[in-house]
């Protein structure tokens, strides 16, 4: 099928960028979105022109790092799925498909489609731990967890860091993935002595790094490729006023 | 060279105890004088990391992905052993090393292996710690599973993401020793070169793949845990940018390289379809306890799966191997498909498949069942190939998916070269010729939570009084400069063609010639293929844009150099190994029924190539295998 391509070109950090339009004639249904690209990139360094600059490592979905806004979604129309397991058979002949970056306060602009979301590590190092040194576990099922419970603090673990949440939301808020990772712990009994300061601690960071409020548009859940519920922006809210009043009463 | 392994002298399974209570150490004071540097934050890497950053080195960790947990541990599906024995079904640690001494057919060191299972046990105490999220029976106690060339149900898993879980809980142990400031984390940095100082290792010269800037770290010892290089072979199960790059850099300043050509082809991925297909998809292992592999009985078939009836078709490994069925280990599945496929009976369009078939588990199980076991891994199929497995049989094909070859390493996971460590997938140690399912995630962490903690004290303690080590020394000077030049050569090619152009042609060669079958003479002629690659490659590359930018095509044209180097021992080691083992099945060297014949008289040693110089091919060295705890015996799942 033959597809018209509007992506974002970008220099630098510092470079304004702008949309370049691009025609590929020959794309097969079965490839994936990113085996496009590479389709495209192949067909720019034959023209010899610069390639287009985009994340992306597993293919699989798992590791977080493509991160593309097709046709101004993040990870493009399919739902559930990363950029990289989108296939270009839900593409039609003759479609103009536009390419963006993640857009947020919290992600610059490295080049093309490339965004820095180190502002993620930031919060995680805050406080997204358990605080177990190696070698101090005690045996495994000596930690007994009621089987809803793991498999819900699974649901909340499933998050793959990718930030679409944070490009879906017209705030730039990354209550949804904050919100997984304090879930992943508050729903684990191994989670429980560190609770209060976590929570604290990652939203303090959360801040710091220009990340918008929550306004409960629910875009982040719409758009999320692991399908991460609303639900845990509201154990958030939970452990944080919960951690709050606990801090105060101390 | 004599190559010493260092194992321990007294008896098996008091060898690492031993070792644990006689070892070196250093104090506490005099760790925070010592720097240590860590290539890799996958599981291997992160642990090691985190754990070493507690104990209180001071270390700098550097991975290419512009997140630690991005590094390709993440997509491991389905699971990790450990000799727990929560089933009462007669495992035990002596259990597990055995599987993985025969499942690797007789070529890895029992030392190494031992430990290895003994320390199994602990990492599951520990990612529990950390609150990764195992899955769970109703009692709140930790649930298992089967996986192939074992008897007995010992793999801990979380639904089909265990990598990703294991790996985030590692993450986790990272990102609280970042806080502590006891680790230093560079994301999107790739190393390319190390630093020798007399004989020792001392650092690393890095390229920050934003800018484009060169830059060198110093330090008294530096861990390589860099992953595997399937890659090499263009297509594979492995994440775009797995490389060979750290781990090659560090053969040609001296580490040897072991058994590089023991590669292991998974049997359940999604076939190849199409000409820009950049990976192929893993279908999980464990996938296997529940599917029935067939093909037609006869050849050609065109029917639909449905409309082949019961008594044409040819399950065919429950035919050949009826006490392991459809969990044989994964070089014999994957013989066996790649042998029904040649015999005309492969199935789907290109006739390059086989079906992994859920009807009968469905009808005895539930369909609902099913989705617990395997639901994202359906999903994810169905993703791919547009088709409904729980209506029609998957199709699969083998593919590449680990390197059990690596830098040759000592008991102490530490390379011939002093002060050079290499851990996980990037060393060849403890697999042999064929690696057992889910036991790389117990490698990596076993290695990093567990073992070089211990080890390098070993060494470390007669670093104490060095002192800081500088970046500033001629040895540094010389290897920025090496970079330096390299970088420039590719960039004033300015060829023709794209780097992706040449790793495909390097892959075809690899696939063809040296991948689930090879011969002498395949072999040969594959080696000067990848000679004509490599002259064509550094005379007409094509890499637009600058050095000093972010530019994946020159990312991709450093690593693709290197595979092509590694692609040619690859071929030459294989060539040598006049035998088959496990994942390496050489065509000459078989029993009548088509099995792997080994050949202990002449080739129980792991072959370890010395670099020599750019026109002068490796020399190999013997480490000889002393087995004196398992009898060795020809391999049968029969
Ligand atoms: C699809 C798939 C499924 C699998 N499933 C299982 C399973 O169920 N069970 C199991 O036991 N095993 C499984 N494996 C194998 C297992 O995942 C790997 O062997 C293991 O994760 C490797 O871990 P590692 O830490 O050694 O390397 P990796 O996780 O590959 O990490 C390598 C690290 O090194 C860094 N790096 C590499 N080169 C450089 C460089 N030049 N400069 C800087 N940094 C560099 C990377 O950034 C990364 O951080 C699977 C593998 C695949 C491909
Ligand atoms: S919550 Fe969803 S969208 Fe946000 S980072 Fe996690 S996986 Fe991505
Ligand atoms: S490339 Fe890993 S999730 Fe898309």
């Amino acid at each position: 099928m033959r597809l018209t391509l509007k992506v974002w070109r970008q220099k630098n950090k510092s470079d304004k960028g702008g949309f370049e339009t691009y025609q590929l004639n020959n794309v097969d249904t079965h490839a994936s979105f990113l085996e496009m690209m590479d389709v495209l990139n192949e067909q720019l360094v034959n023209e010899n022109k610069i390639p287009v600059a985009f994340d992306h490592d597993c293919r699989e979905g798992i590791c977080g790092a493509c991160s593309m806004v097709i046709n101004g979604r993040p990870h493009g129309p399919l739902k559930g799925t990363t950029t990289c397991q989108l296939h270009m058979r839900h593409f039609h002949d003759g479609e103009t498909v536009t390419i963006e970056p993640f857009r947020a306060n919290a992600f610059p602009v490295l080049k093309d489609l490339v965004v820095d979301r180190s502002s993620f590590e930031r919060i995680q190092q805050a406080g997204g731990y358990i605080s177990v040194g190696t070698g101090s576990a005690p045996e495994a099922n000596n930690i007994p967890v009621n089987k809803v419970d793991a498999e819900k603090a699974f649901d909340s673990a499933a998050c793959i860091g990718c930030g679409a949440c944070v490009a879906a939301c017209k705030n730039g808020s990354a209550m949804l993935f904050v919100g997984a990772k304090v879930s992943q712990y508050a729903l684990l009994p191994q989670g429980h002595p560190e609770r209060n300061e976590r929570v604290l601690n990652m939203v303090a960071v959360m801040d710091e790094e220009g990340f918008g409020g929550c306004t409960n548009t629910g875009a982040c859940e719409a758009e999320c490729p692991k399908e991460i519920s609303v639900a845990n922006i509201m154990r958030l809210n939970r452990e944080y006023i919960s951690a709050k009043l606990s801090v105060e009463k101390e | 060279m004599a190559l010493d392994s260092k194992i321990p002298s007294g008896p098996l399974g008091e060898k690492w105890s031993r070792y644990k209570s006689s070892v070196k150490l250093v104090n506490p004071a005099n760790k925070k004088k010592i720097d240590i540097i860590v290539i890799g934050t996958g599981l291997a890497g992160a642990s090691a990391a985190a754990s070493l950053g507690e104990l209180g080195y001071k270390v700098k960790a550097f991975c290419f992905q512009d997140s630690a947990r991005r590094a390709h541990s993440i997509a491991a599906q389905g699971g990790i052993n450990a000799a727990k024995n929560y089933r009462n079904d007669g495992d035990s640690v002596y259990r597990l090393f055995y599987d993985t001494i025969k499942g690797g057919d007789y070529r890895s060191r029992e030392g190494n292996v031992h430990r290895l299972a003994e320390v199994s046990v602990n990492i599951i105490d520990q990612c529990v710690a950390q609150g990764v999220p195992f899955a769970r029976e109703y009692s709140g106690l930790l649930d298992n599973r089967s996986f192939g060339g074992v008897q007995v149900s010992r793999t801990f898993y979380a639904r089909g993401q265990t990598g990703q879980q294991l790996l985030l809980g590692a993450y986790s142990a990272l990102n609280r020793q970042v806080k502590e400031k006891s680790v230093e984390l560079f994301t999107r940095h790739e190393m390319v070169e190390v630093v020798i100082e007399n004989g020792k290792a001392r650092g690393v010269i890095v390229r920050d793949l934003v800018t484009g800037e060169i830059q060198r770290h110093a330090a008294h010892a530096v861990v390589l845990a860099t992953g595997g290089y399937g890659n090499v072979f263009f297509l594979s199960t492995n994440a775009m940018g797995c490389n060979t790059t750290a781990i090659w850099k560090a053969h040609k300043k001296g580490a040897f390289f072991g058994n590089p050509c023991f590669t292991q082809i998974h049997p359940t991925c999604i076939p190849v379809h199409g000409e820009y297909q950049s990976k192929l998809t893993l279908m999980s292992e464990s996938l296997r306890n529940d599917g029935r592999v067939w093909v037609s009985k006869s050849k050609g078939d065109k029917r639909k799966p449905q409309d082949i009836p019961e008594e044409e078709r040819d399950y065919y490994l429950e035919r050949k191997y009826p006490s392991f069925g459809n969990l044989v280990p994964r070089d014999i599945a994957s013989r066996a498909a790649k042998e029904a496929c040649d015999d005309g009976r492969g199935v789907g369009e290109t006739g390059m498949a086989v079906y992994l078939d859920f009807a009968d588990a469905i009808k005895k199980y539930g369909k609902d069942t099913i989705s617990a076991r395997y639901g994202n891994l359906f999903e994810m199929y169905e993703k791919i190939t547009g088709e409904d497995p729980y209506t029609t049989p998957m199709m699969i094909y083998p593919a590449v998916h680990y390197t059990m070859g690596g830098l040759w390493v000592d008991y102490n996971l530490m390379t011939n070269v002093p002060g050079m460590y290499a851990t996980g997938e990037c060393n060849f140690s403890d697999h042999g010729a064929n690696r057992l399912g889910a036991s790389a995630l117990m490698q990596g962490l076993a290695d990093g939570y567990f073992v070089l903690p211990y080890t390098i004290g070993d060494y470390l303690s007669g670093e104490i009084l060095t002192g800081k080590i500088k970046s500033d020394s001629p040895a540094f000077d010389e290897a920025e400069k090496n970079v330096r030049e390299q970088i420039e050569k590719l960039m004033n090619i300015k060829g023709t063609k794209s780097v992706d152009y040449y790793h495909r042609k390097l892959g075809k060669v690899m696939w063809d010639k040296c991948g689930m079958a090879r011969n002498a003479k395949g072999l040969t002629e594959a080696i000067e293929e990848i000679k004509r690659i490599k002259t064509e490659f550094w005379s007409d590359v094509k890499i637009p844009g600058t050095a000093n930018e972010l530019n994946p095509e020159l990312e991709k044209a450093i690593r693709v150099a290197d595979f092509i180097e590694l692609g040619e021992l690859m071929c030459r080691d294989a060539l040598h190994r006049e035998e088959s083992c496990g994942g390496h099945f050489r065509s000459e060297f078989q029993t009548p029924d088509g099995e792997a014949l080994r050949n202990d008289d002449k080739f129980a040693y792991v072959g370890a190539w010395e670099y020599k110089s750019e026109n002068q091919p490796q020399e190999l060295h013997k480490e000889e295998l002393v087995f004196e705890s398992v009898h060795l015996t020809q391999r049968s799942y029969k």
